[in-house]
């Protein structure tokens, strides 16, 4: 599984990508062939705050909920709106149907997350394969 | 997505799901489908088209001999005594407390012969049972014949013109919980019977369970059923479709701490039949002294969330006053549905309910079950 090598990804799942101190974040392709076909995406509200490793909102699929959790801390800048309508978007391209924008608190929190290649490790490790 | 534990049973077309790129996972101890092409799509078809199912790691258990009915009486709810040859009925084992062993089909396949199919994850526990309660029965032989069936399922209202194309049995003239033997796809003598767990028309057929011959027919079907668009259709979508149809599902709505006088199965709970069996004084004595304490009801979310299983059932004090069994979002309806344990006269009273959805009270309204009734056509 290929992972967009211009992204950093947490273990629980989620992309972020950066532009100068705004991130964008998602969850992978392998996030969302896990869950399976999305119906409900919960999502915070712009200029609700973020922090690393806590929960910012929830994807309920038919068989399941999981939770969100942010790469990195900030402030919700903006929400994808074309998901509280069309949830499937993130079945069809996980990677461009990004869920929040946040301004980012501390760039360098990027450094701490993971590479396209660490990713792929841990899932193939996670997946036995 | 585990490792792959190499103790799971796989059934005959195991290749054929992992052919199919099919997400795999451990269904009572078996290596199942739960998804093909996704449990929407699949649900879907199975509503507007025709979906194909390998439902093989269900159980057969056989009775056989001049006292198999006496045996089966017993041992089952229903009044098997009311079947004819060729007819199916749904039932349940229960035990002398009159709680839930599994819940069953009885076939009766001719007069001293009649087939069982029991859920996988409970198979072995119904064998041994079976075998202690009546297994010592004069003139009765028992056998364990889940491994020699492979079990397909063909359900959706375009089931009979795709199976059709297969068999010279006239399909259209088998009644719903009816069956019979033929000729499929070439494979001599088997059991085709209007039956499901769809809320759809149907029909499971019963084949040999070798690779070869389970390939050929499931290849079979996918043929036939290509022009109405039908799809392999995972565990996913036979949950989804069930719970829209108001089925329940042994673990989830019954088990062996649950009566059927709670689980809403008092049609196919027969008191009064022509023959004591395990359960019956138990059952007669709860409904004696009042019925159950608590009801199992559908619910349908009013408010934003999706009810799942084990959330606690709140009234409007917010106190806790049941569980929910089964919940999903019904792809079918587009609602967010569910089944829930509550106290009786909560059910009576038909008064909205609220599921605790993780940090959220959403409201919920009690409906009737099935969800989803297809229009007869």
């Amino acid at each position: 599984m290929a992972c967009p090598t211009h992204l950093r990804y947490t273990k629980e799942h989620e992309w972020i990508s950066v532009e100068g101190t705004l991130g964008t974040v998602g969850i992978t392709d392998y996030a969302q062939s896990t869950l399976g076909d999305i119906v409900f995406v919960d999502l915070p509200k712009v200029g609700d705050p973020v922090t690393a490793n806590q929960t910012f909102g929830s994807v309920e699929s038919v068989k399941a909920v999981s939770d969100l959790y942010s790469p990195i801390s900030g402030t919700v800048a903006a929400i994808n709106p074309e998901l509280a309508t069309a949830p499937d978007k993130v079945n069809e391209d996980a990677y461009a149907a990004w869920m929040i924008r946040v301004e980012l608190a501390d760039v360098a929190q990027m450094d701490t997350l993971l590479t396209a290649a660490e990713y792929e490790a841990f899932i193939a490790e996670e997946t036995g394969k | 997505m585990t490792e792959q534990t190499p103790e799971l049973k796989k059934t005959a077309l195991n290749a054929t799901h992992r052919a199919l790129k099919a997400k795999m996972v451990d269904f009572g101890g078996w290596d199942m489908p739960v998804e093909y092409s996704g449990l929407i799509a699949e649900h879907m078809a199975v509503r507007t088209a025709v979906g194909l199912f390998d439902v093989s790691h269900m159980g057969e258990i056989q009775f056989r001999g001049p006292n198999s009915l006496d045996a089966v009486q017993r041992i089952t709810m229903n009044d098997a005594s009311k079947l004819e040859i060729g007819q199916a009925q749904y039932s349940a084992l229960l035990t002398p407390n009159g709680t839930v062993v599994d819940d069953i089909l009885v076939h009766k396949l001719g007069e001293h012969d009649y087939l069982l199919v029991v859920n996988a994850g409970t198979k072995d526990k119904d064998y041994a049972w079976i075998r202690s309660q009546v297994g010592v029965t004069h003139g009765i032989h028992i056998s364990d014949y889940s491994s020699y069936y492979s079990q397909l399922a063909i359900q959706g209202p375009r089931a009979l013109e795709t199976l059709q194309k297969l068999t010279k049995v006239d399909l259209a003239a088998i009644r719903n919980y009816r069956f019979t033997f033929g000729q499929v796809a070439g494979v001599h003598n088997t059991l085709i019977a209007r039956t499901g767990y769809s809320g759809e028309d149907g029909f499971e057929i019963y084949i040999p369970s070798d690779v070869a011959t389970s390939e050929k027919v499931w290849n079979a079907v996918m043929e036939a059923g290509a022009e109405f668009g039908i799809l392999p259709c995972g565990l996913g979508a036979r949950n989804t479709l069930r719970l829209e149809a108001g089925m329940p599902l042994y673990g989830h709505e019954i088990s062996d701490s649950i009566t059927p006088l709670e689980a809403g199965l008092e049609r196919w709970l027969k008191l009064g039949k022509p023959a004591d069996f395990l359960g019956r004084a138990a059952l007669q004595a709860l409904k004696d002294a009042g019925g159950p304490a608590n009801q199992l009801v559908g619910l349908e979310m009013v408010e934003r969330g999706i009810a799942r299983d084990g959330y606690p059932v709140l009234n409007e004090a917010g106190e806790t006053i049941g569980t929910v069994t089964s919940g999903s979002p019904a792809p079918f309806l587009k609602t967010n549905i569910a089944f829930a344990y509550v106290p009786r006269a909560v059910a009576e009273s038909k008064e909205d309910v609220f599921v605790q959805v993780r940090a959220n009270r959403v409201r919920a309204r009690q409906v009737p079950t099935p969800f989803y009734k297809r229009a007869k056509s």
